[in-house]
């Protein structure tokens, strides 16, 4: 019966790259997030969707200089030479665009419309993107307390998710706009507005996240690591935080690229009723709600910030999925 | 020998709540009543079945999960009840292989954290320091020290299996409880894992409680052998005396159902089948737990439960009808 173990002990395994070291060197190792780009790199329809949003940030980090650069005011600068004073709409075809304001301008105001896409990027990009951090950093922190430890703090978060769940966001946002004074917590102005957008926001999407996150830390604290690190007599900070969070970060990764079109989405749909930053500063929900008035005699107008939202939105909504595809090992 | 591991009434139940209120409605008793030691440099392997409490019991000696009641005693101390604070320094002497190689490492860290995590979650200063302490570690249980920045996923089995081993080694413990060490391994792979966990302990002095299912596997390795059967040991002795005397029925029927390779000897034997399923541990037969399977069960099988008591010396069988009786 003790046949099978006559094995000699010092016979080893063969070594990872060991195999072809005789032809033409040694095999690099990959890590998981090399191994992840390269997949990445093959999706070409989420690399598409991730250069489209590296130019938009940029475009957005660099708003100011563009309009220096082109010679744009995005709030101040009323072309009122290039309306038309009877019918309030620009002149020419298309909105009027012309080589110096490519995208066209305003109706009655005659504000250059790129500038103002620009400088409206930057806002919609910034609180997206602070709201997401805003809801990921709250998520995740709730969902591994809740998925590890179980119990009834499981089912306190559990239960609190369900009531943010529930709550109707954007009837409280457009109160919560209306309440707050123009200066409130030593903040005024636009930064205040920014600021209360992204609380909204932010404070609201956590439990997606959350509930993401708790599932799978459930399954993660069952892993045999878990019990590992435990009798080395690891303290729950570092199981939460060094052995468990490094295993979430595909899972926040791609639901943060998720959550920033939904964002931008939701700041436009505040602006556009209103409760966003407060005009002449530019926002593209603003703007699509002044384009309203106008769609009938300016179409154009409206096609603008439309399509800015659009193009975004569909931009990191790609990149995100190709994102996950690359980030998750089982779906090759 | 020094008794390096003392154990005696352990108990593991599992309570059942169901409802609204979460009312205590029953309890699994992984793990019902035992008594055993281990001696210092020995291997005490624990065999049965699925479910019959060895994972369990591993986990108790380990204090990865907390006894119902019983007592176990490390090196003359009682570590029953220790806080997960008091436990921490005792934690470099007894430590744990796992069965699983592909869930026992962390996925996103380096073969140089994973086995460097014992000397920095423990404060261990190492002379020539962490990496080098690593490097050594790794070469001792047979893998390149140059793997150092490597992530488990790149390994084999077998060699994810030796990473798990080398953490183990990294505190020097005295104690290892190794649960199922090559269960989830391929067969020839096997070998070479239950060689080197082998020389080992002959180089290191370990003492081993091995847990397994695979009687080739628990005959090669150890010196003493406890089968357990729904929470509680059958049947305690020595290897050799285990093997070619088996006195518990239930033994008998595990070894009748070991693979023999040669056809010709595979002939002569009579296999013991056993009848129906391992009973529910929720609720266990009462007396013998063994006798709802036995076919020597008689009246007093049901009624009175056999104590665990030495029929011949070093070999505690709990039966009221044993086999292969002492003469």
């Amino acid at each position: 019966m003790t046949a099978p173990m006559d094995v000699p002990s010092s016979a080893p395994e063969a070594q990872p790259g060991a195999v072809l070291t005789g032809a033409g060197g040694s095999i690099q190792g990959r890590s998981l997030r090399q191994i992840a780009w390269l997949r990445l790199k093959r999706d070409r329809v989420a690399m598409a969707g991730g250069v489209v949003v590296a130019v938009l940030v940029l475009a957005a980090l660099a708003a100011g200089v563009l309009d220096k650069l082109f010679g744009l005011i995005p709030t101040t600068a009323f072309n009122q030479d290039l309306i038309d004073p009877d019918l309030q709409i620009p002149k020419g075809a298309f909105g009027g665009i012309s080589l110096a304001h490519p995208l066209g301008i305003e109706p009655t105001s005659g504000r250059d419309l790129l500038a103002r896409i620009f400088a409206g990027s930057w806002i919609s990009l910034l609180i997206a993107f602070l709201a997401t951090m805003l809801s990921v950093v709250i998520g995740t922190l709730m969902g591994v307390v809740a998925g590890y430890f179980g119990g009834w703090v499981d089912t306190l978060i559990s239960r609190l998710m369900d009531v943010f769940l529930a709550f109707p966001l954007l009837v409280f946002a457009l109160a919560l706009a209306g309440v707050v004074p123009d200066n409130a917590f030593g903040l005024s102005g636009d930064v205040l507005r920014i600021a209360l957008l992204i609380f909204i926001i932010g404070f609201f999407n956590w439990p997606y996240i959350g509930r993401i996150i708790r599932g799978q830390t459930l399954s993660l604290r069952e892993r045999e690591f878990v019990d590992a690190a435990k009798s080395l007599g690891a303290r729950q900070p570092y199981i939460l935080f060094r052995e468990l969070l490094p295993n979430l970060a595909a899972p926040i990764l791609v639901y943060s690229t998720l959550l920033i079109p939904t964002n931008i989405l939701f700041e436009a749909a505040l602006s556009f009723l209103g409760v966003g930053v407060r005009p002449p500063t530019p926002t593209w929900g603003g703007m699509l709600s002044d384009a309203a008035h106008y769609y009938q005699i300016d179409p154009e107008f409206m096609l603008v910030p439309g399509l800015a939202i659009f193009v975004t939105v569909l931009a990191f909504n790609l990149f995100g999925d190709g994102l996950r595809d690359a980030l998750d090992p089982r779906a090759r | 020998m020094d008794e390096l591991l003392t154990v005696s009434g352990l108990e593991k139940h599992f309570p059942v709540r169901r409802g609204l209120l979460q009312r205590r409605t029953g309890a699994v008793k992984a793990v019902d009543g035992l008594d055993f030691t281990v001696n210092s440099g020995e291997t005490l392997a624990l065999v049965g079945e699925s479910g019959c409490g060895k994972t369990t019991t591993g986990r108790l000696l380990t204090r990865l999960l907390a006894p119902s009641a019983g007592r176990i005693e490390f090196e003359g101390r009682d570590i029953t009840h220790l806080s997960t604070a008091a436990l921490r320094p005792l934690r470099r002497d007894i430590q744990m292989i796992f069965q699983d190689p592909y869930s026992s490492l962390n996925p996103r860290h380096t073969v140089g954290t994973i086995v460097g995590a014992p000397y920095r979650l423990q404060k261990v200063q190492t002379p020539q320091g962490t990496k080098r302490a690593v490097q050594d570690l790794l070469e001792l249980v047979g893998l390149n020290p140059e793997h150092y920045n490597r992530y488990p996923h790149e390994f084999s089995g077998g060699q994810r299996q030796r990473i798990g081993i080398a953490r183990t080694l990294a505190l020097k413990p005295k104690l290892i409880v190794a649960d199922e060490p090559v269960s989830a391994l391929d067969v020839s792979i096997q070998a070479q894992v239950v060689n080197l966990l082998e020389d080992l302990q002959n180089e290191l002095g370990l003492t081993y409680v091995m847990i397994a299912h695979d009687l080739s596997v628990v005959r090669h390795m150890s010196d003493r052998v406890a089968v357990m059967y729904l929470g509680k040991i059958v049947e305690l002795a020595e290897r050799t005396a285990l093997y070619e005397r088996p006195m518990h029925p239930y033994t008998v029927a595990l070894l009748s159902a070991v693979p023999i390779p040669d056809p010709r000897r595979r002939e002569g034997r009579e296999r013991i089948r056993l009848t129906g399923d391992v009973p529910s541990p929720l609720n266990p037969p009462p007396a013998c737990r063994f006798h709802t399977r036995c076919w020597k069960a008689q009246d007093k099988c049901r009624t009175v439960e056999p104590p665990l008591l030495e029929l011949a010396p070093g070999h505690q069988t709990a039966c009221h009808y044993p086999e292969n009786p002492p003469t």
